[in-house]
């Protein structure tokens, strides 16, 4: 049967999102084409302020890639915009000449952003904030510093606002009405934000009205109706948006606000129906994706051939997606005679509740701060429920209503199968727990893939992580990404991400902007934020001792009895005599009780008293011996065999090369211990294919090894490539060390790293890509330059002596002290 | 300040000077020997001082080695936290460690060695 052909004007995530549906209903019945004034495929254009502040990149909201366009035999025409339908001849004809005939047309042309015509709003350097092209601009300015007015403070202006300061300009907000988000948000709550963004320094002006735009051809600035003058290289319009009718009006179709079509999308003509920003349907227009994904699912179905609902309006919640800002608005909290409302206040933590009631029914409910409650007033809101017998505590929430249970995890237990979790996609609790458990998932990626719930704002992560646990039980743990620790909702990879995009450069710094739960962090974040904020600005950010673990804190391994085990380096495990001897002399000196000899061609003494180590270290010292790190998230040896200085079998210099390894990468911190060996020949004596980075020498050059273990998990490495210098496997080595140094979860070995990040990636940026691979060994050794100080030098010259002798010594009658002080 | 200082041993015997709330870094903790058990003397972040036994109740881990956040502490050997004012383990795990008095007065840390609070 030949197929009918399907012509869809305009690629935004309503359309997007209706086709995915009629893909499943009916895959064979329509060849799809597509024109799109865009050039680019479908994206989450929700999405977008998290790309202007430099949180994510484009490629992390991309909702179809090329290959899903290809895999669905749909044509795409990019850059094409469509400027003629002709409703007798059945085609639709693009500026750039591309025709194509239709059995049904669908217009999706998503709605404009409205540029106020005041004086100089053709300048260069006015901007709209609607797809890629303008947060690629605003970035351009944002490069150059200088500073941003923004006109309009609603939700658009916001999060343009908080992703220019972010970028770090200076961002003026300017607002016509009195209060910020009038349309969401009641005054409190605007209040609240209001004064929230000018705590991170956006300058916002309420009750303020552009007069004009200043400058010759570019923006210089704004001018108010009050006479103000604001300086700006930039001005971003963000007053509101208009649906794109002016196709479907010139081709004769009925135009209201929207372009006018019934409950089941039709516009006035049958064969043409119409989805998304651009819809005009029981006399409403729409500017949030909630009913935009209702109206995809009804087209689906209606170009399907199967059977239908009828559209109906239902209010969607607001979320203000600005990092740090949690703010929640639903349905209609408008004053009025006949409503009653109720109000919690609490000034110390900032947070603000008000829930509207009317004929003893939810309304509406504004929340700022704490906003876990808001699925819940928007479920009561959606179902109409009667609340007079839960009036007197239905501020205080859900957990409330079950008996003081302040379990989140019961509170979500509690919601009804048809509780709405996901406002963007419309998924309720049942299609997550039926897909979680008839499909076998365990990680919320998955759990997006096959829901899509939470994956279109985000916002509801929280809750569907909730359902997970619920779901799964313990199974979920195992498998989850899961927060670092019990004092953020946030994983590893999420604060490494931040702590770049927003510039943070201190332990308080993070804890404050990413909103950690308890003042001062624990013993397993701590160390972890350490690492990240050492590698990440290195030469800028200072160490933070008591952020380390005991071991990092004093520069050798505590042992069980609390005493402490000391092993100097080797380079390339190789030593001589008067390096034993003084190892010999500090053993009899401090009457060091073991010595032996480590995996990692080296030796270890243990049961060195905490007192005696900077005297220990002082004596090694001499002997021009330097701490091993063996205690450390750091490089810990490079491992050799003596290759063609003595294997009659060697084919290259292993002990050389594994001294000149040594030498270059030592002192690097890095997210968990880093092993390295070099053997001379493939009978591999040092045992370099289970190591985190190996080198096994062959005649023509060196084979690079990684991703082995060796402990309490045992795997072979991966190889990587031939090499053939000496210099190209240091440039290899360390560009692959620093890729890890910066992508590495804390106490994530490379091996699970590489599995996380592939095997493919991290060829193609070390191996491949020559210019990534030199960025990376470029950033290693600039970080090398304030890491390579020997710790145990510094602490015999005198730093942190307080970690080495107690404070005070009460014991009596003046026993002979053990603890002669160091100096 | 030099650890062989003599101490001086107020009168009554009870309270003694250990130091000041300098010698001890923020979000850290230095010894006390005793003729009985070592005393950990902790500093939190907001510069309150709390003392206790420096032997882990789960195998005699040396508390003051340990990660100090908010008001509690993470032993260094196996993690257990053990809360700085009242000396008991959090969490899952039970058990607990002697807490002693401490009292400040201007920057000097004065303890009570009698006094040991039962948690
Ligand atoms: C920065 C930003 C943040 C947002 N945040 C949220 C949020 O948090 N929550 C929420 O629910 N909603 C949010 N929205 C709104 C949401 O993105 C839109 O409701 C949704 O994208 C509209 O989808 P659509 O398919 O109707 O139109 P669009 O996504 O606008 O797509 C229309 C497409 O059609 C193309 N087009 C137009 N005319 C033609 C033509 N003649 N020929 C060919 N192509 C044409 C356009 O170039 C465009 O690519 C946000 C919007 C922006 C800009
Ligand atoms: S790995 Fe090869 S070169 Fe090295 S010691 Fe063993 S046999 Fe000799
Ligand atoms: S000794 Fe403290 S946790 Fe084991």
């Amino acid at each position: 049967m030949a197929r009918e052909r399907l012509v869809i004007v305009g690629n935004g995530m309503a359309p997007g999102r209706m086709l995915e549906h009629l893909f499943e209903l009916a895959p064979e019945r329509y060849d799809v084409t597509i024109f799109n004034a865009e050039p680019r495929v479908n994206y989450d254009r929700i999405m977008l302020s998290p790309v202007l502040s430099g949180e994510k990149a484009f490629k992390d909201i991309v909702i179809h890639d090329d290959a899903w366009y290809e895999d669905n035999g749909v044509t795409l025409h990019r850059g094409a915009k469509v400027e003629k339908i002709d409703r007798d001849a059945k085609t639709v004809t693009s500026a750039n000449g591309i025709t194509a005939e239709y059995d049904r047309l669908v217009i999706a042309t998503g709605s404009a952003p409205f540029i106020i015509p005041v004086p100089g709003h053709q300048l260069d350097g006015v901007l709209a904030y609607r797809d890629l092209d303008d947060v690629e601009k605003m970035h351009g300015y944002a490069a150059t510093g200088g500073s941003a007015v923004v006109i309009g403070g609603g939700l658009l202006g916001l999060e343009a606002a908080a992703g220019l300061h972010m970028k770090g300009m200076k961002v003026t907000v300017i607002h016509l009405m009195p209060t910020l988000m009038e349309r969401q948000l009641d005054t409190a709550a605007g209040y609240l934000l209001q004064k929230e963004l000018q705590g991170r320094g956006i300058d916002i002006r309420c009750g303020a009205n552009t007069k004009q735009i200043l400058g010759d051809d570019k923006v210089t600035g704004i001018e108010l109706e009050d006479g103000t003058v604001i300086d700006a290289d930039v001005v971003v319009m963000a007053v509101g948006i208009r649906p794109n009718t002016g196709l479907a009006r010139e081709a004769g179709l009925e135009v209201n606000r929207g372009i006018v079509c019934d409950a089941q999308l039709r516009t006035s003509d049958p064969a043409i129906s119409s989805v998304g920003e651009c819809v005009e349907v029981d006399g409403r227009v729409y500017g949030l994706v909630a009913p935009l994904y209702t109206m995809a699912k009804i087209l689906a179905a209606d170009l399907a051939g199967a059977p239908i609902d009828n559209y109906v309006h239902s209010e969607t919640p607001t979320k203000l997606k600005v990092t740090g800002v949690n703010l929640y608005s639903v349905g209609d909290f408008a004053e009025g005679e006949d409503r009653e409302e109720v109000v919690m206040r609490d000034a110390a933590r900032g947070t603000y509740k008000r829930v509207i009631i009317k004929d003893d029914r939810v309304i509406g409910a504004v929340l700022y701060g704490d906003v876990a409650d808001g699925g819940w007033y928007n479920e009561l809101l959606r179902k109409g429920e009667d609340v007079r017998d839960i009036r007197e505590t239905l501020i205080f929430g859900q957990a409330f209503q079950n008996a003081g249970n302040s379990d989140p995890l019961a509170a979500v237990a509690n919601l009804a199968d048809d509780a709405e979790i996901c406002g963007c996609n419309g998924i309720c609790k049942g299609a997550i727990t039926g897909a979680i458990k008839d499909k076998g998932l365990s990680t919320l990626d998955e759990v997006r893939a096959h829901t899509k719930a939470s994956a279109s704002c985000g916002s509801c992560t929280g809750l569907v992580e909730s359902l997970m646990a619920l779901t799964l039980g313990d199974d979920f743990d195992a498998s989850a990404p899961k927060s670092m620790c019990g004092c953020t909702h946030l994983g590893h990879g999420e604060v490494r991400r931040l702590i770049k995009a927003n510039g943070l450069k201190s332990i308080p710094a993070v804890m404050q902007e990413l909103e950690w739960t308890t003042s001062g962090g624990c013993a397993k974040c701590r160390p972890a934020l350490n690492y990240y904020l050492l590698s990440d600005w290195p030469g800028e950010y200072v160490d933070d001792n008591q952020s380390r673990f005991i071991n990092e804190r004093v520069h050798a391994n505590i042992q069980k009895d609390g005493t402490y085990s000391v092993i100097p380096r080797m380079w390339g495990g190789m030593t001589n005599s008067d390096e034993l001897r003084a190892i010999a002399d500090v053993v009899d000196k401090f009457q060091i009780p073991t010595v032996h000899v480590t995996g990692g061609q080296r030796i270890d003494l243990l049961g060195v008293k905490k007192e005696d180590l900077p005297g220990v270290w002082a004596d090694l010292n001499k002997a021009g011996m330097v701490s091993g790190h063996a205690y450390g998230k750091s490089l810990r040896t490079v491992k050799t065999c003596v290759g063609t200085n003595w294997c009659r079998m060697g084919t290259q210099d292993s002990t050389g090369l594994g001294v000149a390894l040594e030498k270059f990468l030592w002192g690097s911190w890095t997210p968990h211990k880093v092993k390295l060996a070099v053997s001379g020949c493939p009978r591999n004596c040092a045992e370099a294919t289970c190591k985190d980075i190996g080198v096994v020498c062959v005649d023509s050059g060196y084979e690079l090894h990684y991703a082995g273990a060796a402990g309490l998990h045992i795997q072979g490495t991966k190889k990587l490539t031939t090499l053939e210098t000496e210099e190209e496997v240091m440039e290899v080595t360390a560009a692959m060390m620093q890729m890890y140094r910066e992508q590495g979860y804390y106490l994530e070995r490379i091996y699970k790293w590489a599995d996380r990040v592939g095997h493919d990636t991290i060829r193609e940026q070390i191996l491949d890509n020559k210019e990534t691979r030199r960025a990376y060994y470029e950033r290693f050794v600039f970080s090398q330059r304030f890491a390579q100080t020997d710790p145990w030098s510094e602490r015999v010259s005198g730093k942190d002596k307080h970690e080495f002798k107690p404070m005070a010594d009460l014991s009596s009658p003046h026993a002979p002290s053990q603890m002669e002080p160091a100096e | 300040m030099n650890a062989a200082t003599p101490f001086t041993r107020l009168a009554d015997a009870e309270w003694v000077r250990v130091g000041t709330i300098d010698d001890i870094p923020r979000q850290g903790a230095r010894c006390v020997k005793t003729d009985g058990p070592t005393i950990a003397v902790f500093r939190t972040e907001d510069d309150r001082i709390f003392a206790m036994q420096d032997n882990c109740p789960h195998r005699q881990g040396p508390l003051s080695q340990g990660i100090v956040h908010g008001n509690c502490v993470t032993c260094p050997l196996h993690n257990w936290v053990l809360s700085l004012e009242t000396g008991l383990a959090q969490g899952a795990d039970e058990g607990s460690v002697p807490t002693y008095a401490v009292r400040l007065e201007g920057r000097t840390i004065h303890l009570n060695l009698q006094n040991s609070p039962a948690a």
